[in-house]
């Protein structure tokens, strides 16, 4: 039998500094249940007064056997569990998945999905950032004010998905090959709407919170990430580009149609949260540019590859892994398919938010506890994503 | 702390017309965004879904009219595997094309929309119906055949365009299979009439 | 008190003395108790509505009409509630702080004029009696947070106490000003100093360069003193979970919450008296309906604070604990000396006119300095580059 961890084993207290008056150290679960932590996620610390002295993230609150699942599946069958896998972003799972299909099995999509895949990618990235800044303040102490504010602008977003798709959030719209149905002029007008209303919104976002002298004090120089370990950590993502690594996905690969837009990618400086933060909002400018450029020259044509099965769907043996820019960094999807080809002999998911938490102590080092939550707001973890 | 706290002032510019604005709406969900729920339910689009049901073609008899075969396809297909159905079989044992048993649980169906599109006879079709809470939470939430039956007036009420799309499919299948018939009756026509 | 006794005495001549002066004690403090935590009722309904109207959304309004019933609701519901205690707790000090937390805040009412002759006690030395008491619900933090046996809680109570009193410093240097001005300790008499000129509202401290340096100096430590947004550390949702108050249900959590708001209404009414003038206003000397004008003018600024406080909660984020403290000890103390220097410099000038000038030039570049030298050292403004 699995003996649980003592006390001494989880926390390790670390001995602290010789001086003239001798202090005890306290070792505290930010357990899971906590207003803050996104989700159930726990962080067992060891606190000297208010300064963290060593944190250890503890995950696996959320496993819901992802993987094991697929392998039993059809192929077709396990794409509504990846809307799941990052739940506040199903689109952008979806097409991950469909990437990493469409490799294995050779298919070529039609202009028209492609298309319409980068403006769903595009409107995902949008309420996620907006999300994520929301819930930031939220932490910060702002008592729901912005994160309201941004869900009014989700609120559109997801209408619109609902037009389009029949659901708001677990979507289950792109298949291999293309789209599941196509997007009318309805929905399009829709989404020329969102796109037209956004900048308003931020500036009034950035109206409230940038030039805040409490933001600006809570958030510079607190959890810097130092370029050469994003880079050693693969960190991917806001974050790394905060750090000032130039890495974007949809640069690198042009997958999709990515190639044909003209948009550029914000890099920041220090690294440390302010700067997650901007480079989120610099992010949402980018991607209205491309939101309105897309919506600009959408050709008409098919909306899915007619040579797709829904059933019975074989995919040649081999293996291949295909990765895009969700908006929390890198996913990627590695699929093994054996000789019967019906099933996935191996399906393995690259979380971003998984592998960006592993950076999460050496962020937290020597900053208090009421930065340690704003740091971990700030990786913009989904523990839908962490545990899958 | 800035020039004498300038950024914060402009936060509370922001929020001040937020709260003057939320006032003066005029139901236009800007600035104030709350539908008052049981009193003003949301407009849902057309194409929104949640659980699914059968069709069947007239609503005075469902059993008889429903289009469902019992192919147990949507049953396969299923990822979560909420659908159990059971076909139906007469005295002998000999199988009828339909269901005796069409059981769909609510609690474990994801709403995912592959029964529907992998159904050859579009039978199975998704509903809007959102409030469909009960008292318990396991045999209250699996719906059986009666209720799962509904018509296709009702299907062309919440799903127009759809519905219409799959009249005229369903309809110009029909046709075209009576007429390949009938050159099949007239060419039998003229033997019989000969003799 | 004396009035209501001078009265009862004009009435009820062959009346025993001790029977008259027990009806003039008893009546003000009736009346003390069920006035003020109505309006602290019915304080809580606004802050929930005037809150969801700045967040896009309407406030309570299922119980009654525009939910006027619904601080009924809630006491009922929190009287109804199971009275947890943890089980290792210390029970006699657990059951005494929401005690001590409340009891402070109503007997600082007692020096408050609502009205022409409608002061409870005039006690000559009425603002130090305030100061005084205000300070015994510290003691309340710190009880709660040990006695509830639990990390945060102690976190939350650790802070509360460092804040409290570092905040109390410029409160009180802020009030010394403007007695100084007045010349008296006593809140009435500090009152009708601001009474005379034009419309009953020339001559309010507010209006002087000092007196807006102090209100504002005073309202600032009004709101750290009852743990209000941006200063509630002690009871930071996101990150100790309630702090202090954390094992408290039922009544007693009903008890802080009162504390609260009765100590955060008791301070905006001090603030009043000090620098808005308490009950002055044009009309108020009439001969039958001026009282119940004067009580209106109190209720109407008293209640405009208040919702000051409540729109700077729905805004801005909490602010760290060393930055706190920062704050008031580097900026806040050096601002409320200056105050003070301006005052002496106010009162012995002869020309009221020059007076006024210099002391508003001198107010404005002393904080402008203490501005750019008390904000953290590490806030600046940056620009941000694109990748190629």
């Amino acid at each position: 039998m699995i003996q649980p961890l003592t006390e001494e084993q989880r926390f390790q207290l670390v001995p602290g500094p010789e001086g003239l008056i001798e202090t005890q150290q306290l070792a505290v679960s930010i357990g899971p249940q906590h207003p803050s932590t996104h989700g159930v996620f726990r962080m067992d610390c060891v606190l000297d007064g208010e300064v963290v002295v060593k944190l250890r993230p503890v995950m696996g609150y959320l496993h819901r056997n992802h993987e094991q699942l697929a392998e039993k599946m059809a192929w077709l069958g396990s794409m509504p569990y990846t809307d799941r896998l990052d739940y506040l972003n199903s689109m952008a799972n979806n097409w991950a998945y469909a990437l990493a299909v469409e490799k294995l099995a050779g298919i070529k999509v039609p202009e028209r999905a492609e298309y319409i895949r980068v403006i769903m990618a595009e409107l995902t990235r949008l309420l996620n950032h907006a999300s994520v800044i929301g819930f930031m303040l939220q932490d910060l102490g702002a008592w729901g004010t912005p994160l309201l504010y941004a869900f009014r602008e989700r609120e559109k977003i997801l209408d619109l998905f609902e037009c389009v798709s029949g659901s708001r959030m677990m979507c289950n719209y792109f298949r291999f090959g293309g789209l599941r149905v196509d997007m009318d002029e309805k929905a399009l007008g829709m989404a020329r709407d969102v796109v037209a209303k956004f900048p308003k919104f931020l500036d009034e976002f950035e109206q409230l919170l940038t030039e805040n002298e409490v933001v600006l004090a809570r958030c510079q120089k607190v959890g810097i990430l130092p370029k050469e370990l994003a880079i050693n950590g693969s960190i991917t993502g806001p974050m790394a580009r905060a750090s000032g690594v130039e890495y974007d996905v949809r640069k690198v690969d042009k997958y999709g149609v990515y190639g044909r837009f003209d948009f550029r990618v914000p890099v920041g400086a220090v690294g440390d949260v302010y700067d997650r933060y901007m480079i989120r909002v610099l992010e949402m400018r980018e991607a209205i540019k491309i939101l309105q450029q897309a919506l600009r020259d959408i050709p008409a044509g098919p909306h899915v590859a007619p040579e797709v099965k829904v059933r019975n769907f074989k995919v040649p043996e081999g293996d291949g892994y295909a990765r895009t820019e969700s908006p929390k960094g890198e996913l990627g999807f590695y699929l093994v398919s054996d000789k019967t080809g019906k099933q996935p002999y191996r399906y393995h998911v690259r979380p971003p938010s998984f592998i960006n938490l592993t950076t999460l102590e050496d962020m937290c080092l020597g900053h208090k506890v009421a930065d340690v939550v704003i740091i971990l707001g700030s990786v913009d973890i989904v523990l839908g994503e962490v545990d899958r | 702390m800035g020039l004498l706290g300038k950024g914060l002032f402009a936060g509370m510019a922001v929020t001040a017309r937020n709260f003057i604005g939320s006032y003066f709406d005029g139901g236009r969900k800007e600035r104030l965004f709350t539908y008052q729920y049981p009193e003003e339910k949301m407009p849902l689009p057309e194409n929104s879904r949640t659980f699914p049901f059968l069709v069947c073609d007239d609503e005075q008899d469902p059993v008889g009219t429903m289009r469902c075969v019992a192919c147990k396809i949507c049953e396969t297909e299923c990822p979560p595997q909420c659908i159990y159905i059971v076909m139906d079989r007469d005295e002998k044992g000999k199988p009828q094309q339909r269901p005796k048993v069409f059981d769909i649980d609510i609690s474990v169906c994801m709403q995912c929309q592959i029964c529907v599109e992998v159904c050859p006879f579009d039978a199975i079709k998704m509903d809007c119906d959102y409030e469909k809470s009960q008292h318990g939470r396991f045999d209250e939430l699996v719906e059986h055949l009666p209720d799962l039956l509904k018509s296709n007036a009702y299907y062309n009420r919440i799903k127009p365009t759809e519905a219409s799309a799959v009249d005229a499919r369903l309809k110009a299948a029909q046709e075209k299979k009576a007429k390949k018939a009938v050159p099949a009756a007239k060419a039998e026509g003229p033997a019989p009439a000969a003799s | 008190m004396e009035q209501l006794y001078q009265l009862l005495h004009g009435w009820f001549a062959n009346a025993p003395d001790a029977v008259l002066r027990t009806v003039a004690i008893v009546v003000p403090i009736l009346l003390i108790i069920t006035v003020f935590p109505g309006v602290f009722a019915y304080i809580t309904l606004i802050e929930r509505k005037a809150l969801g109207r700045i967040q896009n959304r309407i406030g309570p309004n299922r119980v009654g009409p525009w939910g006027i019933l619904q601080p009924i609701a809630d006491g009922l519901k929190l009287l109804t509630k199971e009275d947890i205690v943890p089980r290792r707790a210390d029970k006699f000090v657990h059951f005494l702080a929401p005690v001590i937390a409340v009891v402070p805040a109503i007997v600082l009412f007692a020096v408050l004029p609502v009205g022409p002759g409608l002061v409870p006690v005039d006690l000559p030395i009425g603002i130090l009696f305030a100061f005084a008491v205000s300070t015994a619900s510290v003691l309340a933090l710190f009880m709660g947070g040990w006695a509830s046996r639990n990390k945060f809680s102690l976190l939350g109570a650790m802070r509360a106490v460092a804040q409290v009193v570092s905040y109390e410093v410029p409160m009180v240097l802020a009030a010394v000003a403007v007695v100084m001005a007045a010349g008296t300790l006593s809140t009435v008499g500090i009152m009708h100093k601001q009474a005379g000129g034009f419309l009953n509202i020339a001559h309010w401290y507010i209006f002087q360069p000092w007196g807006f340096v102090g209100f504002v100096l005073f309202v600032i430590g009004a709101m750290a003193e009852s743990a209000r947004t941006p200063f509630d550390i002690p009871e930071a949702e996101s990150e100790i979970i309630a702090g202090y108050h954390t094992e408290y249900s039922g009544f007693k959590f009903a008890l802080f919450q009162m504390g609260e708001y009765l100590a955060s209404m008791a301070m905006a009414g001090i603030t009043v008296t000090m620098f808005l003038g308490g009950y002055n206003g044009p009309g108020v000397g009439w001969k039958y309906i001026g009282p119940l004008i004067g009580v209106g003018y109190f209720f109407a600024k008293l209640l405009s604070i208040i919702f000051v406080i409540i729109w700077i909660r729905g805004t801005w984020p909490r602010i760290r604990v060393d930055q706190l403290m920062a704050f008031a000890w580097k900026v806040l103390l050096p601002m409320s000396i200056l105050n003070i220097v301006a005052v002496a410099i106010a009162h012995y000038m002869e020309s009221k006119f020059w007076a006024w000038i210099v002391t508003a030039v001198l107010l404005f570049v002393a904080a402008v300095i203490l501005s750019k030298i008390g904000s953290p050292q590490n806030v600046e403004r940056r620009t941000y580059r694109y990748a190629a």
